[in-house]
């Protein structure tokens, strides 16, 4: 069967018999596509067996490319192409210039990140989700499990999903 | 696992569940403009045209329609921009430093407070606009752009430049950790938006949000590390807010005790006037069981603190001036207290002095009435704290044959109409088509701190 095409849907009303129930059906052998929810689930990703994400190395790298313009900027504009004597101090004075340096920081680091975390997350605007079950979005957990990278059938999948809790099995089929 | 334990605060009443948080707060967002919402409107609309032709004025006539001279250089127009952005630093305060001690009130607050930031911001950053005269040019002056001149680059060692810097990287930073906070919950508007134009503006601004268990966890950690950022730069901003006054040589300015001050006095102004907008919110779309009097209570207590610490810091500013042997600052000091503008000096010792010590009343804390009443007296001490620091400071300059007084002209008071007019608009427009709550946020505590039926 191909893959990304038919899914069989757990539907969870509580989180923490979700959070069981996704350890639940991974030792069961069911490899499961991904768990939507409606709010941040403490464990889940670890239950899920992801790897921790990179962003805050992505936000350092940011932030450090930040400190690093800022200071080139102001020693360059005060220190090289117009030096100005201001208040008796040195061209290069580095006490005054650390406020904007940290300011610019701050705004590398922080725009950095967060324009990483959309790109690699595929959020831009006017994308139409993929959405296996719209509620949720409001108050269910929806654990969808790909038939195609299965190599079980829809009826064992069901079962697996019906004992770990679920609430609801559905399918779901996108042409 | 998280472990919870059963001794949890309530914080969301009624036995509320996941479900009852998507209909109670989508509710005012997907229904028609209440009367009392229409009527806001039409006074904020009233208000900022006022305030619009004030603006008019003073752009087509110069800043000499405003009621400064050449020994007070700086009045309402500075007054205004430090209270404004002294305001702004709640939202950010809440959301950021509240989420890094992991204090969960928060979650039904943060949204509208951090709303509330963003808009304060813009209202303040317009006065130093205004106040460069030709704001058309501006650019040229507080940006480091190449220029015909040279380029004559900017002055790095000004703290006005610095300012510059500070406002607008924690107005970006602010917008960005808001509108991340954002986009889940405009998703679940998204799913259920029913006619064609509110799904087309809801998915657009949800960026196609689907609530996948590897996007949140990335969400966690940005949301996180924002968090991280946002502290240090909340506290930074209004440090070198004050630098503006504590580095100059101006007797009642140069005052190193400035930054922690500064800081202080705006989270008290900010948490002031987060209460006066929460509690006229929770009050118009019904949403008493998710800021309770608990939040109240807490909210009022952190005034309290940050309260004390600005009547320390008024007590201090007087004995350092006594002790450090300096006619000038002295007579700084004594103009203030017995000077001509000492009806201000004692309405801001007051309204941000004695009031907020009333909240050490448990039932003076946990009444609403009470903490409106406060909440405002506290905005309008510390206003009038900024016009102290300010105009005393300059009117008795060193020469005492150009000793005057500052008088607000119609200008004055106009454009500071304009940004109340902006604000309440711009705040009113959000709590129409922006969910309030933070919907996500507290669907994750609902099983924690919801109270049990």
């Amino acid at each position: 069967m191909e893959s990304g095409k038919n899914f069989v849907l757990g539907i969870y009303n509580d989180e923490d018999v979700l959070l069981e129930a996704v350890t639940k059906v991974r030792e069961s052998g069911v490899k499961i596509h991904e768990v939507y929810s409606p709010f941040p689930v403490h464990g889940l990703e670890d239950a899920l067996g992801y790897k921790r994400t990179r962003l805050p190395i992505a936000a350092f790298m940011f932030g450090l490319l930040g400190t690093s313009l800022a200071l080139t900027m102001q020693t360059w504009m005060l220190g090289v192409d117009w030096p100005m004597i201001i208040g008796g101090k040195n061209f290069i004075s580095l006490p005054p210039f650390i406020p904007v340096t940290f300011e610019l920081t701050v705004l590398l680091s922080a725009l950095g990140m967060v324009a990483t975390f959309m790109i690699v997350s595929d959020l831009k605007p006017y994308k139409k989700p993929r959405m296996f079950d719209i509620r949720s979005t409001d108050d269910k957990h929806v654990m969808a499990v790909d038939l195609g990278s299965n190599n079980l059938s829809k009826a064992e999948i069901g079962k697996v999903l019906n004992e770990s809790g679920a609430s609801e099995v559905n399918d779901k089929n996108f042409d | 696992m998280q472990v919870t334990s059963p001794l949890r605060e309530t914080l969301i009443t009624k036995g509320k569940t996941v479900h009852d948080i998507t209909e109670d707060i989508c509710r005012q967002v997907e229904g028609k403009p209440t009367k009392s919402w229409m009527i806001g409107m039409a006074i904020s609309l009233g208000i900022l045209a006022i305030g619009a032709y004030a603006v008019f004025a003073l752009l087509w006539e110069g800043i000499g329609v405003w009621g400064m001279n050449k020994t007070v250089g700086w009045a309402w127009d500075i007054t205004n921009f430090v209270w404004w952005v002294g305001i702004g630093h709640a939202g950010t305060l809440i959301s950021a430093i509240l989420l890094l001690f992991r204090q969960k009130w928060r979650m039904s607050i943060n949204r509208a407070a951090e709303a509330m930031t963003i808009f304060a911001v813009i209202c303040a950053a317009t006065f130093p606009m205004f106040h460069m005269g030709r704001l058309w040019i501006g650019f040229y002056w507080a940006l480091p752009l190449p220029n015909a001149f040279g380029s004559l680059w900017v002055n790095f060692n000004s703290p006005l430049l610095w300012d510059v810097f500070a406002i607008s990287t924690y107005f970006t930073v602010s917008l960005v950790f808001w509108y991340i906070g954002l986009i889940p919950d405009f998703a679940t508007i998204r799913d259920r938006a029913t006619n064609k134009i509110s799904k087309a503006v809801y998915s657009a601004l949800s960026f196609g949000w689907d609530g996948a268990a590897k996007t949140w966890m990335r969400y966690e950690s940005v949301a996180l590390i924002l968090a991280g950022l946002a502290t240090p730069l909340v506290l930074s901003v209004h440090t070198i807010v004050s630098m503006d006054f504590a580095t100059s040589v101006i007797p009642g300015w140069h005052t190193t005790i400035f930054p922690p001050y500064f800081v202080a006095g705006a989270i008290f102004s900010g948490f002031a006037m987060v209460l006066t907008l929460m509690l006229v919110t929770r009050k118009v779309f019904k949403l008493e069981d998710y800021i309770t009097i608990y939040h109240i209570e807490l909210m009022n207590i952190v005034i309290i603190i940050t309260g004390s610490i600005v009547g320390v810091a008024y007590i201090t500013e007087f004995f350092i001036a006594w002790y450090s042997g300096v006619p000038y600052e002295q007579y700084a000091f004594i103009n203030r207290a017995f000077g001509p503008y000492n009806w201000a000096y004692y309405t801001m010792m007051t309204c941000n002095v004695i009031a907020p010590q009333l909240f050490w009343f448990k039932k003076i804390r946990t009444s609403i009435v009470s903490t409106m009443v406060i909440s405002i007296i506290v905005n309008i001490g510390m206003w009038f704290e900024r016009f102290v620091i300010i105009v005393t400071s300059l009117h008795r300059d060193y020469l005492p044959s150009s000793w005057v007084m500052f008088y607000p002209t119609k200008y004055d008071v106009g454009v500071y109409l304009f940004s109340f007019g902006f604000f309440f608009t711009a705040f009113l427009l959000f709590s129409k088509f922006f969910p309030v709550l933070n919907m996500a946020e507290l669907k994750s505590i609902v099983k924690s701190s919801s109270e049990k039926k």
